[in-house]
C-alpha cells in the first residue's frame, strides 16, 4: 500500500496544468504553442481520470485516458499537417495574421 | 306568377347588350334594350291582371340568402297595391324612355353601353320595389346608386360629367350610411329585416327605438331623394344624358326614398318626432329648391331644382301622415316631369346641343309637338284644375294644413313659384324671337310620341287613376276633409304664378333683366344656389380631403403601416448587423467565446447537481 497521496493534490495538480493550457491557448502569438497548450489540456485531462480511477478502484477511468489520448495524438497528426499548410501559404506561424475569414 | 321575370327580363338586356352590344347593329340594340323593358311591363300588367284584387299581400319566396344566428333574410319578392302602383311607374314611364333614347341617342356613341346601363337601372330598380325586406331593398337602392354613376358619368371624356357622377355616387353614400345603420338598430330591435316582421312589431316598439330608426331611414331617403341637406348633386346631375334625367332623376330612382319612407309608415306613424322631421325637411326642400329654380338659366337645371321641390312636396304629403297623397304625387309627377325632361331633351336635341335658355325662343313655331306637350306638362305642374298635377297637390295641401298651417301656406308659395319658374322655361324657349344660330328641326316620332302619351297622362292621369283611393287598403286613413277654400288659394297661387311669368317674359320683355339688376344681392344669392356647394365645399370636403391626405395616407399609411412593415425588416437586419461580428475570423476570440461558454456550462451544471443533492450544508 504506498502511502496515501491525497487525492485532491493530483487534483489541483491537473487544475493547474489545465489552467495553463487554456492560458497558453488564449494568450501565446505562434501557433505551435498553442498546439502544445491543447496537448497539455488533455494531459491534465488524463491526469484527473486517472486519479479518480485508482480512487475509485475501478478501471473505467484507465480506459477513457486511453481513449483520450488516441484521440490527442490523431488531432495532433492531422492539426500539424494543417499548420505546414498554412506555413506554406501564408509565411507566418503568427495566429492573429490568419484572419483571412474576416470580411 | 314569377315574379322574378320582371326584373330579371331587364337584367338579361343588359347582359346580352353589355357583352356583346360592340357587335350588335343599331336595330339589334334597340330590340334587346328597349324590348326587354317592353316586355317586363307587359309581364307587370299580366302579373297583376292576374292578381286581382290585391287586398292581401302576395310573396315569393325564393332562396335563403343570409342565415346567421337569429337573422333569416331571404330573397323574397312581394306585391301590395303599393308596389303594383309602383311597378306600374317605373316599367311604364321606363319603356316610353326608352322608346324616346332610341331618337335621342341616335347620333351619340357607346349606344349599346347606354341601354346595357338603362337595363341595369332597370333590373335594380325593380329589386327595390319588389323586395319585401329591407337588405334586398338595400340591394336595389345602392345599384340604382351605381347606374345613376354610370349614367351621370356617360359621357366619360367629360371632366365635369365624371365630376357630377362621383358628387351623386358619394353625396347618395352620406345617405346610405344613414340607411344601413337603420338597418342594423332594427336587427338588433326586432331580430328581422322582413318587412312584415318589423312592422308587425313596431306598434309595441319603444317610441325611441323608432325614433330613431324612422330619423336615420330619413337621412338615407334625403341622400338618394335630394332633400336638404344632401340635394346637391342633383343638379349637377344633369351632365348625362337627357332621358337619364327624365328616368332616373326624375320619375323612378329619386322617389325611391319617397316610396321606402311610405313603406315604412308603421314605424313613422307611431315616431311623431320623426314623422315631423320628414315633413319639415320637405317643405324646406320645396320652399329652398324652387327659389333657386326661379332665376337658373340651363333649362335641365331649372327641371332639376323643380324636381327636388317636388320631392319636398311628397315628403310633406307622407310626414303630414297622407302617405296616398304622397305617393299620387309621386305618380302625377312621374308624368308631368319626365314629360318635362324630354321635351327639353327633344328642344336640345332640336338645337343641336343648346341648353341655355338665353339663346333660344320662338320655337313654338319650329317645333310644335315638343311645345303642345310641354304646355301640358306646364298646366300640370302648376297644378290648374282638372289636371293630374292640381288633384295630387291639392291633396298633399290639405293635408298639411291639417297638420301644421305653415307648411300649407309654405307650400302655396312654392306652388306659385313652380308656376312662375316651369312658365317662364316655357316663355323663354317656345315664345318671342330665336335669339340663337342653329336650324331648329322637330323631332322624330320615335321621341315626339312618347312625349304624347305622357301628354296624355299628365292631363287626363288625375281623372283615370283614382290612386288613392286604390292605397287606402294599404295606408291608414288621413283625416283631411275637403275644403274648397284652401283649394281655390293654391289655384289661385299657380294662376298668379303663371300670370306672372307672362308678365315678366312675354308682356315686357325687359323686365325680368331690370328686375333682376334692381334686386342684385337677392339674385346672385339665388342664381348662384346660395353658394351650398362652396360652402359645402370649404365645411367638409376640404377637411376631409386635407385630413386624408396628411393623417390618413402620410400619417398612417405610409408611416405607421408601411413603417412597421418595413421596421421589422429593418430590425432584423440590424439584429443581423449585431451578430455577424461574432464570425470575426479572429482565431483567439472564437477560442475565448469557447471558453466563456464552457465556464457558463460547468457552473450551471454545477449549480444543478448541487441542488439536486440539497443544497450547501
Amino acid at each position: 500500500m504506498l502511502t496515501a497521496v491525497p487525492i485532491s493534490w493530483f487534483l489541483t495538480l491537473s487544475a493547474v496544468l489545465f489552467a495553463l493550457g487554456v492560458a497558453g491557448f488564449l494568450f501565446r502569438r505562434n501557433v505551435i504553442t498553442v498546439f502544445m497548450s491543447i496537448e497539455l489540456m488533455l494531459n491534465a485531462v488524463n491526469l484527473s481520470f486517472i486519479t479518480f480511477s485508482y480512487h475509485r478502484q475501478e478501471v473505467n477511468g484507465h480506459l477513457y485516458a486511453f481513449f483520450v489520448m488516441v484521440v490527442a495524438a490523431a488531432e495532433a497528426a492531422v492539426g500539424l499537417a494543417i499548420i505546414l499548410t498554412i506555413f506554406k501559404n501564408r509565411g507566418t506561424l503568427n495566429i492573429d495574421e490568419i484572419d483571412s475569414m474576416k470580411k | 306568377m314569377q315574379l322574378w321575370l320582371i326584373p330579371v327580363l331587364p337584367l338579361a338586356g343588359f347582359v346580352i347588350n353589355g357583352l356583346f352590344g360592340r357587335r350588335f347593329s343599331r336595330s339589334v340594340i334597340n330590340a334587346i334594350g328597349v324590348g326587354s323593358v317592353l316586355l317586363s311591363f307587359a309581364w307587370v300588367l299580366k302579373t297583376l291582371f292576374g292578381l286581382g284584387d290585391l287586398h292581401a299581400t302576395y310573396s315569393e319566396h325564393y332562396f335563403t340568402w343570409i342565415q346567421s344566428g337569429i337573422v333569416n333574410i331571404g330573397c323574397d319578392f312581394a306585391v301590395d297595391r303599393l308596389t303594383a302602383v309602383m311597378l306600374l311607374v317605373v316599367t311604364g314611364i321606363g319603356s316610353l324612355i326608352h322608346v324616346y333614347s332610341i331618337g335621342y341617342m341616335a347620333h351619340e356613341g357607346g349606344y349599346y353601353r347606354f341601354f346595357a346601363y338603362m337595363n341595369l337601372f332597370m333590373f335594380f330598380m325593380l329589386v327595390l320595389v319588389l323586395a319585401s325586406n329591407y337588405l334586398l331593398m338595400f340591394v336595389g337602392w345602392e345599384g340604382v346608386g351605381l347606374c345613376s354613376y354610370l349614367l351621370i358619368g356617360f359621357y366619360f371624356t367629360k371632366q365635369f360629367a365624371t365630376n357630377a357622377g362621383n358628387k351623386a355616387f358619394i353625396v347618395n353614400r352620406i345617405g346610405d350610411f344613414g340607411f344601413s345603420l337603420a338597418m342594423f338598430y332594427m336587427v338588433v330591435n326586432f331580430k328581422s329585416l322582413d318587412f312584415s316582421a318589423v312592422f308587425g312589431q313596431a306598434p309595441a316598439a319603444s317610441e325611441s327605438v323608432l325614433t330613431i330608426i324612422g330619423l336615420l331611414l330619413l337621412v338615407g331617403a334625403c341622400g338618394k331623394s335630394a332633400q336638404l341637406p344632401l340635394y346637391v348633386w342633383l343638379p349637377d346631375a344633369m351632365a348625362g344624358p337627357t332621358p337619364v334625367s327624365a328616368l332616373i332623376h326624375a320619375a323612378t330612382m329619386v322617389t325611391a326614398g319617397v316610396y321606402m319612407t311610405a313603406r315604412s309608415w308603421p314605424i313613422y306613424v307611431h315616431a311623431p318626432v320623426a314623422m315631423e322631421a320628414v315633413a319639415v325637411i320637405g317643405t324646406a326642400t320645396a320652399f329652398f329648391a324652387a327659389t333657386i329654380g326661379l332665376v337658373q338659366n340651363d333649362i335641365k337645371k331649372v327641371f332639376a331644382y323643380s324636381t327636388v321641390s317636388q320631392l319636398g312636396y311628397m315628403f310633406v304629403g307622407v310626414g303630414c301622415g297622407a302617405f296616398s297623397a304622397g305617393i299620387w304625387h309621386l305618380v302625377t309627377h312621374a308624368f308631368f316631369k319626365a314629360l318635362l325632361f324630354l321635351g327639353s331633351g327633344s328642344v336640345i336635341h332640336a338645337l343641336s346641343g343648346e341648353q341655355d335658355l338665353r339663346n333660344m325662343g320662338g320655337l313654338r313655331k319650329k317645333t310644335p309637338w315638343t311645345f303642345l306637350t310641354m304646355m301640358c306638362a306646364a298646366v300640370a305642374i302648376a297644378g290648374v284644375p282638372p289636371f293630374s298635377g292640381f288633384f295630387s297637390k291639392d291633396a298633399i295641401l290639405l293635408a298639411a294644413y291639417h297638420h301644421a298651417p305653415w307648411m300649407y301656406w309654405l307650400g302655396v308659395i312654392t306652388a306659385g313659384m313652380t308656376a312662375f319658374y316651369v312658365f317662364r322655361a316655357i316663355f323663354l324657349a317656345f315664345f318671342g324671337e330665336y335669339r340663337g344660330h342653329e336650324h331648329a328641326h322637330e323631332s322624330p316620332p320615335v321621341m315626339w310620341i312618347p312625349l304624347a302619351i305622357l301628354a296624355v297622362l299628365s292631363l287626363a292621369g288625375g281623372i283615370l287613376f283614382k290612386v288613392p283611393e286604390f292605397l287606402t287598403a294599404v295606408f291608414p286613413a288621413a283625416e283631411a276633409p275637403e275644403d274648397n277654400s284652401l283649394m281655390l288659394i293654391s289655384v289661385a297661387a299657380g294662376l298668379i304664378g303663371i300670370l306672372a311669368a307672362w308678365l315678366v317674359y312675354v308682356a315686357r320683355p325687359g323686365m325680368a333683366d331690370a328686375l333682376a339688376a334692381g334686386l342684385k344681392p337677392l339674385y346672385t344669392a339665388l342664381y348662384n344656389k346660395y353658394f351650398v356647394d362652396e360652402i359645402y365645399d370649404a365645411t367638409v370636403v376640404k377637411p376631409v380631403v386635407l385630413g386624408s391626405r396628411s393623417v390618413l395616407w402620410k400619417g398612417v399609411d405610409a408611416g405607421l403601416i408601411d413603417g412597421s412593415v418595413n421596421g421589422v425588416g429593418e430590425r432584423a437586419r440590424n439584429i443581423g448587423a449585431v451578430l455577424r461580428l461574432l464570425q470575426s475570423g479572429n482565431i483567439r476570440s472564437y477560442a475565448t467565446w469557447v471558453l466563456f461558454g464552457s465556464v457558463v456550462l460547468i457552473v450551471a451544471m454545477a449549480i444543478a447537481s448541487i441542488g439536486a443533492a440539497g443544497g450547501f450544508q
